[in-house]
């Protein structure tokens, strides 16, 4: 039995909270996080969930928190967007060499300055090398659906690193769509009991958490988190096929939306695929050969699958709602391209698009088709809706 | 031809940016009228003013004044404001921001600027909330106020801000309400032309969510219950002037002394060398 409910993307990761259920949550508001924290104060308020929740005076020490917490042996929650993580920075580091499982809807908004409430993944790229795993969402259904695999995912013994779930901000952290739940025993079932590894409150087998490492062994624990990370790629198919057969709905490391046959293949993640994929449905409706991927997971990035699934392509134009500000281009194509080194023919354009919020509509989106069929191309990224 | 009067305090405004975001009955307004007035009374060179916010409702202040001002990030203004004075000591740097932003996120900064006597001026609006973020919980929410992320009340102690600031090393500490305009005015005046970290804590209303939560009404009624509830005690011991829930609120000017500031010190360490 699954509960559908019009919930808006903060409804769809409090929901997620609750029925996680996390021993500890520490946060600080950010706007457009902030009634994701509401919801879920309100939860607490009202005993439907067991969690510690601590309103700290700011992110640095929200995830600081989440950090002792979780080394504790707490199954640890939070969430922020933009300046909130920008101040997480150190911390985020420390909870992924420390190998804790914890799991942050990240509602993807722009960094200052100057400063801007509006979505763009400025946040989430500039931490895609943190050690945390980035999991990318198009829309409420999977904020919800990727939350709860995000904690499985995490706790798995084999990755044990956080994860960040990030969603757009304001367009689907304020948009109401229909949303499908699982039932609250479901979610127990399927995440399980949390049993944390080497926790601090295990008195009769003391551990240190964090001291000094220098030349003797830091190399090798570093070494370890990067293999958590390679570890992380089947872990997340594995949990998905499991989710699917709990859920009926199916997730992988990205989606292929007609791609499979396409000359023309669009790469994009978040919400902007939702507007990829009408354009697609205009544009193979009056015949043309176009396709569109979705990157759902960034973080640990998909290089074979992706060289596999572009293998065929003619021309690939790589969505980035983040500038590298490098003068190479934004951190998604980047990285796309350099999995395909030397494994494609294709040309590959980048286009920079959705900057502070701003909008990218249908008539946008096939313009880049139309681009990559009349073989504009250049070396440098394009800017997309903006004036010049 | 009937033209309108020039408003005496368009000059220190942007009216382009105008109207301001605040809601009706916000003492942030009033408290800025208050800042006007007392640049005047002050009879500084609006050239030589920076004015530095950090975010938040209150934060929005250095977007609407016309000096030279720097909107900063959350929590930060105390050492961007630094850093401006130490740059330029000629300057007048006044610091106008909100309770969570200096005492939350920012509160470190604070204590630190305090102890060092740095020649700034703080006017900090005190709406026991964050209101901007939608009003969650904060340092200075006194004990069982209802907000967006206490729905049945705060748990945790509030600061009192007077006591923080003297003990942290402030040379002025004063508080006032949006209803005290000529005492706030004159309070911000005598920080301005003081040498040495200066507070004044402008307690003020909130109707969109601190009032709102704990219905007290709107911006006039806060307005009458601090008529009805506000004492007047210069130099009261800042020990004794914490606010509770429908508590008396004790303001006044407490703290007025003299010591050298960082520039004192520092010069007096490499002059002659
Ligand atoms: C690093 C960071 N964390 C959180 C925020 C979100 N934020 C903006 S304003 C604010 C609180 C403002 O409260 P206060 O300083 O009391 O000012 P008020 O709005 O009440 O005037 C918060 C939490 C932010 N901008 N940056
Ligand atoms: S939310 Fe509160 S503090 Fe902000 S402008 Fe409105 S009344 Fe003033």
């Amino acid at each position: 039995m699954s509960t559908i409910l019009p919930l808006t993307g903060n409804e769809s990761g409090a929901e997620v909270m609750r029925q996680i259920a996390p021993d500890v949550v520490a946060a600080y508001p950010i706007t457009p996080q902030t009634e994701l924290m509401h919801r879920f104060a309100d939860y607490v308020a009202d005993g439907k969930v067991p969690t510690e929740l601590i309103l700290v005076e700011s992110e640095h020490s929200a995830m600081s928190a989440c950090v002792g917490a979780s080394a504790a042996g707490a199954r640890v929650m939070t969430a922020t967007s933009s300046q909130g993580m920008a101040l997480m920075w150190e911390i985020l580091y420390i909870a992924a060499a420390l190998r804790l499982p914890i799991v942050m809807p990240l509602v993807n908004r722009s960094l200052s300055a100057p400063i801007n409430i509006h979505c763009d993944h400025s946040d989430s790229m500039g931490a895609r090398d943190t050690g945390w795993l980035q999991l990318y969402c198009e829309n409420c259904q999977e904020i919800y659906d990727t939350g709860i695999q995000a904690m499985k995912i995490a706790e798995n013994k084999d990755v044990l690193l956080p994860v960040m779930v990030c969603y757009d901000g304001f367009i689907l952290s304020h948009t109401v769509e229909r949303v499908e739940l699982l039932e609250d025993h479901e979610v127990k079932g399927f995440i399980g009991e949390h049993i944390a590894d080497h926790p601090l409150l295990d008195v009769d087998n003391p551990v240190t958490y964090g001291p000094l490492d220098l030349q003797d062994f830091y190399f090798e624990h570093k070494r370890q988190e990067a293999e958590a990370m390679r570890n992380a790629k089947p872990v997340v198919l594995q949990v998905a096929e499991e989710y699917e057969v709990l859920s009926g709905r199916k997730y992988g490391l990205f989606e292929e939306y007609f791609s499979k046959d396409a000359e023309y293949i669009m790469v994009c993640l978040g919400s902007a695929a939702g507007t990829a994929k009408a354009a697609v449905d205009e544009l193979r409706a009056a015949g043309e050969n176009v396709g569109l991927l979705k990157l759902r997971v960034f973080r640990p990035f998909p290089a074979e699958e992706l060289v596999a699934a572009l293998a065929d392509a003619k021309r690939i134009a790589v969505m980035d709602r983040a500038d590298g500000v490098n003068s190479i281009g934004g951190p998604v194509f980047s990285e796309i391209r350099a999995a395909l080194y030397g494994r494609s023919s294709a040309k590959i354009s980048n286009y920079i698009y959705g900057l502070g919020g701003r909008d990218i509509d249908i008539e946008m989106m096939k313009s880049v088709f139309q681009d990559m069929k009349d073989g504009k191309y250049a070396e440098e990224a394009f800017y997309l809706g903006v004036r010049e | 031809m009937n033209q309108m009067p020039e408003h005496p305090l368009e000059r220190f405004l942007r009216m382009d940016r105008i109207p301001h975001i605040w809601c009706s009955g916000c003492g942030i307004g009033t408290a800025v009228t208050c800042f006007m007035k007392a640049l005047d009374e002050a009879e500084i060179d609006p050239d030589k003013v920076v004015v530095v916010s950090g975010i938040g409702c209150t934060g929005r202040v250095a977007g609407y004044v016309k000096f030279d001002s720097f909107h900063t990030t959350h929590g930060r203004a105390v050492p961007f404001a630094t850093g401006a004075k130490l740059a330029n000591p000629e300057l007048t740097v006044i610091v106008f921001s909100g309770d969570g932003d200096l005492f939350a996120i920012g509160g470190n900064h604070f204590i630190h600027a305090a102890r060092r006597n740095v020649d700034i001026k703080v006017f900090c609006i005190n709406n026991f909330i964050y209101g901007m973020t939608g009003g969650q919980v904060a340092p200075t929410t006194p004990l069982g106020a209802r907000t967006s992320t206490s729905p049945y009340g705060c748990f945790e102690p509030p600061f009192n801000l007077p006591y923080l600031a003297e003990s942290s090393g402030a040379v002025y500490v004063a508080r006032w309400t949006p209803l005290h305009i000529r005492r706030l005015t004159h309070s911000m005046a005598e920080a301005i032309t003081k040498k040495g970290f200066s507070f004044v804590e402008i307690v003020s209303p909130c109707p969109t969510v601190y009032s709102r939560y704990n219905r007290l009404g709107d911006g006039l009624d806060m307005i009458k219950y601090y008529r009805d509830n506000c004492r007047i005690e210069n130099w009261a011991d800042t020990k004794n002037v914490p606010m509770e829930m429908g508590s008396e609120i004790v303001v006044g000017k407490f703290v007025d002394i003299d010591k050298p500031t960082f520039l004192d010190y520092q010069r007096g360490q490499t002059d002659g060398k």
